[in-house]
């Protein structure tokens, strides 16, 4: 028996900058904002950790290269 | 099968280029549109398989770093000069996929000559225009695409069309031309927007790899920093107040109409092998005669405008240059014409000439008194000295110089026409210097004189200018 294997993204805290458009443009709002700094002073983003749809606009929203992730199984 | 969206391989995996700051993460200020387009741009290359022959043109601005980022070809342009270097990169590797990326001062305002005349001649290159009505890399000055009413350090009350005029609409203008493939003009404001700007980007690319042409992405983009907005509140504001200035849309697409390669501009490099060629073809109509140097001349030929000063020294370059000798001529003159000031810098020399100007003559013919007061003190001891006596009033270093006063202009009306005072001047010369037989150098004027009614002038003033000197 395999694991049905879901969609997810995820935020490399220390290259987020912590603008938030990934908040903005994510349709099912499951992306939040951080309490900690990262080591540039930032509020990273974070995966809440469920609901991703693998739709991408996140990853196309953000200006940083590397920042953001997204994989659809 | 699984679908990534991670950072694309056509950027380098560490940003080594960079000198302060994480080598991983851009320059870039939070929220920034730069960095969505380059993600985009470096998707695109990676997709389509350009990424090994594509060159990225940087301007000034702050994308000037692209070379940070981009595992491409890297040039940075100066200020506004983008487009000119895409077109010779573009000509000179015919198979290189090359994007200029500008932002709105370096495209709209100093490379305003070269964003129109790149697309006019439909070079096959993609230019990114990043616009964001902003100058943002130097603090925020008014640009040229600047809204009215928009306020930056330069406009602290707002833009306004009586002062500053109104925001440039690059696509507009551009379409109107008709060598562009594609124009297009999309945003960066939402999603759907952000997924418009990526499929312009793809095509304007494809374009260029089928050789169809000049392409032209306008993006409209947030400026955070130097908008004093928070990101999600800068896309807002240009949700709500740039898309009104600057409609999104296709301005011009011919991209089905145009065959592959229609657009297809190449330049060869120079081809050393036809320099024989080339040189053949600017080769002076004289046949070496060779004529031992008695000693160098350097010249100084001064007086106004129109009386054949410089001339005079094209004349004597010529006969030097038949002779063998190195020779230079270097004229000085004003904006005008006529009735300026003129004076022309002559040397024939036995061994190389390291410079063209004359700061210390050994000949020097003025022929108005303005000529002698500005020269005579530079001339060596020694030198000649020709001055037209029918102009000049005469020289304070007539004592270590020598001194000829002729009346040039006079003679030269004797024979026909004032015009050839040069010429007397020149035999003038040749007769005191002792330097060119007079057979030798009416053979050469032969040659060289233009105007062939005026020929035997020349040679009559030539004659003339010989025997005052001789004879007096």
């Amino acid at each position: 028996m395999t694991t049905e294997l879901k969609p997810y993204m995820d935020v490399d805290s220390e290259l987020c900058k912590g603008c938030q458009l990934c908040l903005d443009v994510c349709p099912k709002s499951v992306i939040a904002i951080s309490d900690k700094l990262n080591s540039s002073s930032y509020h990273p983003a974070y995966y809440i950790g469920d609901g991703c749809t693998g739709c991408g606009l996140c990853f196309y929203a953000c200006p940083e290269p590397g920042a953001i992730r997204v994989v659809k199984p | 099968m699984a679908k990534v969206f991670e950072k694309p391989t056509s950027f380098y995996s560490n940003f080594e280029r960079k000198t302060a700051g994480s080598k991983k993460s851009t320059h870039y200020c939070p929220g920034c549109g730069h960095g969505n387009v380059h993600k985009m741009i470096a998707e695109a290359l990676e997709d389509l398989g350009l990424a090994e022959r594509s060159v990225f043109v940087s301007p000034v601005g702050c994308s000037v770093f692209g070379y940070y980022y981009f595992n491409s070809g890297n040039f940075q342009s100066a200020h506004g000069r983008a487009a000119a270097v895409a077109t010779a990169v573009k000509r000179t590797n015919p198979d290189s996929i090359v994007m200029s990326y500008q932002g709105d001062g370096d495209l709209a305002a100093i490379g305003t000559a070269e964003t129109i005349h790149t697309a006019n001649r439909g070079e096959n290159i993609t230019v990114f225009f990043i616009n964001n009505a902003i100058y943002g890399m130097t603090g925020g000055q008014m640009a040229p695409t600047t809204m009215i009413g928009q306020r930056s350090t330069t406009t602290p009350g707002g833009r306004t069309e009586v002062d500053h005029g109104n925001p440039i609409k690059v696509c507009e203008m551009l379409a109107t031309l008709p060598a562009p493939t594609f124009i297009t003009r999309v945003g960066l404001g939402n999603s759907k927007q952000i997924m418009q700007t990526r499929k312009a980007i793809r095509k304007a690319l494809k374009i260029q790899a089928e050789g169809k042409g000049y392409s032209f992405v306008e993006i409209l983009a947030p400026c955070p920093t130097g908008w004093k907005m928070d990101p999600p509140d800068a896309r807002d504001h240009l949700l709500s107040t740039m898309e009104d200035i600057f409609p999104l849309g296709v301005y011009k697409d011919t991209s089905e109409d145009v065959t592959e390669d229609h657009w297809k501009r190449v330049s060869l490099p120079f081809d050393v092998n036809k320099r024989h060629e080339y040189l053949q073809a600017m080769k002076t109509p004289l046949d070496l005669e060779p004529v031992e140097l008695k000693q160098d001349l350097n010249c100084k030929f001064a007086g106004f405008g129109g009386q054949g000063i410089l001339t005079l020294g094209l004349f004597l370059a010529q006969v030097g240059m038949k002779a063998g000798h190195q020779v230079s001529w270097f004229p000085a003159y004003g904006p005008e014409m006529r009735g300026g000031t003129a004076n022309c810098s002559v040397n024939i020399c036995k061994d190389r000439i390291g410079a063209p100007t004359v700061e210390h003559p050994n000949v020097l013919v003025a022929m108005n008194q303005p000529s002698v007061e500005m020269f005579e003190d530079e001339v060596v001891d020694g030198g000649w000295v020709f001055l037209d006596s029918g102009i000049c009033t005469g020289t304070a270093s007539a004592d270590r110089l020598k001194v000829t006063a002729i009346p040039a202009a006079e003679m030269a009306d004797a024979v026909g026409t004032p015009k050839v005072a040069n010429v007397v001047m020149l035999g003038a010369i040749c007769a005191a210097t002792g330097t060119f037989e007079p057979d030798y150098v009416k053979d050469t004027l032969r040659v060289i004189v233009r105007k062939k009614e005026l020929l035997e002038m020349n040679l009559a003033a030539f004659d003339a200018g010989w025997e005052f000197v001789k004879n007096g």
